[in-house]
């Protein structure tokens, strides 16, 4: 069935899981249609692979609309691909030419393994976030809401923060694998309002412990994790964290 | 009519207004000691599922959390946009509790349980308390107050948002204090684990079959209780705005081990999203309802209208919903937005190549925000260049992802051009059919959220399915559940090598192994595409008898088909997405049988289900609320077997009258 007139060459990582060993494969996409968004022309690949035979390619995906954070492509040497502040899956095959080699891989980290071909296992996130990304409050706890007057700026803040979809294209952008810009920005959220104040030290602490326990990187100001976020979540949030965590160690002594 | 005896939907006796907090400080209580010896399994961490499974492990129960995704957060709830309903009245404009029930019983179209939304308009407020107590970013005005907005088929502003992401926002606010617990040991979290089948024993829910997604693996798990939070079954058509993952396999598990199926037939088309561009779309993006708050939707007077929308005069535009609809204009309910849009796309009025879509414009509102800034900034005689700068601002401020996320999609600047939009299937209000305290009919087996039937009737009004996910998980499971666990603390947790868990584990199995077996040659989106098409030019916006007769033929077609023809790559024991596509496709194709079947049951117009055969001379829904004011709850009988039972609908403090939003 075809689409559109663009035809491509995929390269694309195959890895059946993550005790082999993976190699690039190549792949043609023939009969693409601009129109259709990065993903969609996956599924054409796919659909043919399926047809004549051949296993499909392994790859994370589920919105669709850019916000669940599950699609992971790291293409052309750039997580999410070329454009800036978008996802994979709001990638458009406008943004390729007739005839090119796209080469597509896996976010690479030691603390996220491939599970399979461009599949990778983040769960390191969720155990960030169990080691203090939350409010110690229970259902049934909340006052009115409008009882606390935050102000519109730090509302603002903290939502431009807590925007990160947990992708993990920072990590992947990284040469260090850091995970700071998305540590730092539930930090942040969660500092800026008075809600989360009262337990801003221990986050700050245990968040950071859990990070490095999970094998990733330390900041070295490169900016890469700012450039490629998809939500443009901006690199002042790691200077907020690292004052805190500063402030935390000095007056809690347990850094 | 009379209530089937198979349905007791528990409705605590007594006044409305007193009845949830009567029965709440009444409920049978499990003790803290015996908590932590009940299991609670919860499928599904949207909002209904995390917030159920973070309040009820706080509360001391031991809960498993399972979901298809990689990570709680990425349930599908994450991509809701516009916005969460509560009774605050914080705008000082009239809103209360009544006013959020009547509004939400009104724009039903007179199809839900009156006690049931009572109670979800009850908790409304204490949502946003909690949400704000967890952090949860929510817009707010320069004074720190909560800021609000309208949404469709009310006339208060009682909307709270986080800009366009608020599903993502409460999400996440629920996902933390999920992640908290799991941090705690109250929780074991299974990601990338789908489940498989429901384990009943003696007729209770003991447990569920799961599929270790990354290794394959089939495992068992016990629980006391079974909370089913997984969603709705939008997918079933194919092209919806669901996530790509959204299925309706268990539920349709559960149906099919005794639970009914209410409603089936009522799923709500959205008006406002981005039209198909071509046979290679797999999913469709909504443009939140928030968008009609500000943006006028308008097709040309002139059939077939080549110009271009700007070059289109003033008196030459249809804005045909506040032609129609001049108390609402633009704010109408979903069902009618959609139903009038397809009105004037069929009568050829339609905009765009494909002429299936309509224009949502923003033009006038950004001059009408740019004359607010300018005299705000003390501007005398600013130019009108200046004006729509600074009206682009304030319309950036509000709506700037969604205009981002548009432009991404169609490759057109919508700041400078009208959107282009049509309707698009988005949300199900029918479900797993419950009682008051959100058990199915399987003892021990709950739906939450979109999962179940209970809150919308035939037509959920937009920011809604937030409130009420939230309000199922926080507010309501914690208190109700009592009723029934409070029986079960006698009972020891069962060893997974119990028959019932080897039998279901079997059958899961052979049914594994089947799909293998088959080798065909069509692929399982071939079938799920074929589907899809069936279900939405026969069981879509307007559905007639003799349409929906075909489509139960040619869905039973489909059905051998696909168990001749298609084809699963690869292996169980390994990472296998076309094996997790073939469960939930096969599901669904036995799910648009049903649906039809209830589409051709119900005699009449109500809601987003539209008969053709029954409508006012305007082109309205027209009800039969002598015949049809009843929940069809569906049994499973056997392979396209299903019985009927009824359930009445009782309106002791609204009075059924024509939908009017003229």
């Amino acid at each position: 069935m075809s689409h559109g007139n663009m035809n491509l060459t995929l390269k694309v990582w195959k890895q059946k899981n993550k005790d082999t060993k993976g190699r690039f494969e190549t792949y043609d996409a023939k009969g693409i249609s601009p129109d259709m968004s990065f993903l969609e022309m996956f599924d054409v690949v796919n659909e043919q692979l399926i047809s004549s035979g051949k296993e499909p390619i392994a790859f994370d995906h589920d919105c669709r609309e850019g916000i669940c954070g599950m699609c992971s492509m790291y293409i052309n040497g750039r997580p999410h691909g070329p454009k800036d502040g978008i996802t994979t899956c709001q990638l458009h095959m406008r943004s390729f030419k007739n005839g090119d080699t796209i080469v597509v891989e896996p976010w690479r980290s030691a603390a996220f393994p491939v599970i399979k071909d461009l599949a990778v296992d983040r769960s390191s996130f969720d155990r960030i976030m169990s080691a203090g990304g939350f409010v110690s409050v229970n259902t049934g706890n909340a006052k009115d809401a409008n009882n606390i007057l935050i102000p519109k700026d730090d509302a603002d803040t903290a939502f431009d923060a807590a925007a990160c979809i947990g992708c993990g294209a920072c990590v992947a952008a990284c040469k260090n694998s850091s995970a700071m810009l998305f540590v730092s920005a539930k930090v942040s959220q969660l500092s800026l309002l008075p809600q989360g104040k009262i337990e801003k030290q221990d986050r700050v602490l245990n968040m950071v412990k859990q990070m490095d326990e999970e094998g990733f990187g330390n900041c070295t100001n490169t900016g890469a994790c700012e450039a490629e976020c998809p939500k443009s979540i901006s690199l002042e949030n790691i200077a907020r964290m690292n004052r805190e965590y500063l402030g935390a160690s000095f007056t809690q002594n347990k850094a | 009519m009379a209530s089937s005896s198979k349905l007791n939907a528990k409705i605590p006796e007594g006044i409305l207004e007193n009845k949830w907090t009567k029965y709440r400080s009444t409920v049978h209580l499990v003790n803290p000691a015996n908590k932590r010896s009940l299991e609670i399994i919860v499928v599904g961490s949207g909002l209904a599922g995390s917030s159920a499974a973070a309040s009820l492990a706080e509360m001391g129960y031991k809960v498993k959390v399972f979901c298809f995704q990689d990570s709680p957060r990425r349930a599908h709830s994450i991509a809701a946009q516009g916005g969460v309903n509560a009774a605050k009245n914080y705008q000082n404009d009239g809103d209360s509790v009544y006013r959020l029930f009547y509004d939400t019983i009104k724009g039903g179209d007179y199809r839900a349980r009156e006690a049931n939304v009572h109670r979800l308009a009850e908790v409304s407020g204490n949502i946003i308390d909690q949400c704000v107590a967890q952090g949860v970013p929510f817009a707010r005005e320069y004074g720190g107050t909560l800021s609000n907005r309208s949404f469709g088929g009310t006339q208060v502003q009682r909307t709270f948002y986080a800009a366009g992401q608020t599903g993502q926002q409460l999400l996440l606010g629920a996902y933390s204090a999920l992640q908290r617990q799991v941090g705690m040991g109250a929780v074991t979290l299974m990601a990338r684990h789908e489940m498989m089948d429901v384990v009943t024993i003696d007729g209770k829910a003991r447990g569920i079959i799961a599929r270790d997604l990354v290794t394959g693996k089939l495992q068992r798990h016990f629980g006391h209780a079974v909370l089913l939070c997984t969603g709705g079954y939008g997918n079933v058509f194919y092209l919806s705005t669901n996530a790509m993952g959204c299925n309706v396999t268990a539920a349709w598990k559960a149906h099919k081990k005794g639970a009914f199926f209410g409603n089936p037939c009522y799923t709500q088309i959205h008006p406002t999203c981005i039209p198909v561009s071509g046979d290679h779309q797999s999913k469709l993006t909504l443009m939140s309802e928030s968008l009609r708050n500000d943006g006028r939707i308008w097709v040309p007077k002139q059939k077939d209208d080549k110009r271009k929308a700007k070059d289109i005069p003033e008196e030459e535009r249809d804005y045909y919903l506040e032609r129609r609809y001049p108390a609402f204009g633009n704010l109408v309910p979903r069902d009618v937005a959609s139903r009038a849009a397809k009105e004037r796309c069929d009568a050829g009025y339609g905009v765009g190549a494909s002429k299936m879509a309509v224009y949502l414009d923003f033009e006038a509102n950004m001059m009408r925000y740019g004359q607010i800034e300018a005299n705000k900034k003390n501007l005398h005689n600013p130019t009108k260049e200046t004006i729509r700068a600074l009206g682009k601002d304030v319309v950036k401020e509000k709506y700037g992802n969604l205009f981002d996320m548009y432009k991404q999609i169609t490759d057109e600047d919508p700041y400078e051009m009208p959107m282009r939009i049509y309707p698009a299937v988005h949300y199900t209000m029918g479900g797993l059919w419950v009682d008051y305290n959100l058990m199915t009919t399987v003892p021990g087996l709950y739906a939450l959220g979109e999962a179940n039937f209970s809150d919308h009737g035939a037509n959920r009004l937009g920011a809604s399915a937030l409130m009420q996910g939230l309000a199922d998980g926080y507010f309501v499971i914690p208190y109700t559940i009592g009723e029934y666990l409070s029986e079960e603390i006698r009972t020891k947790a069962i060893p997974t090598d119990n028959e019932a868990f080897v039998k279901a584990e079997a059958e899961v199995q052979e049914r594994i192994n089947k799909l293998f077996s088959i080798k065909g040659t069509k692929s399982v989106d071939y079938f799920h595409k074929a589907l899809g098409r069936i279900m939405w030019e026969k069981c879509g916006m307007a559905r007639n008898a003799k349409g929906l007769t075909e489509a139960i033929t040619e869905i039973q077609q489909l059905k051998k088909d696909f168990w001749s023809n298609v084809r699963v790559p690869g292996e169980q024991h390994e990472f296998n997405t076309e094996l997790e596509k073939a469960h939930r496709v096969a599901d669904f194709i036995e799910l648009g049988e049903l649906m039809c079947k209830d589409a051709l049951n119900r005699n009449e117009s109500c809601g987003g289900h539209f008969r053709e055969e029954y409508q006012t001379a305007e082109g309205e829904a027209l009800r039969d609320d002598d015949n049809f004011a009843y929940v069809a709850a569906w049994e499973y009988k056997g392979e396209s077997n299903f019985e009927l039972h009824k359930e009445e609908l009782k309106f002791e403090n609204i009075k059924l009258a024509q939908r009017n939003y003229a």
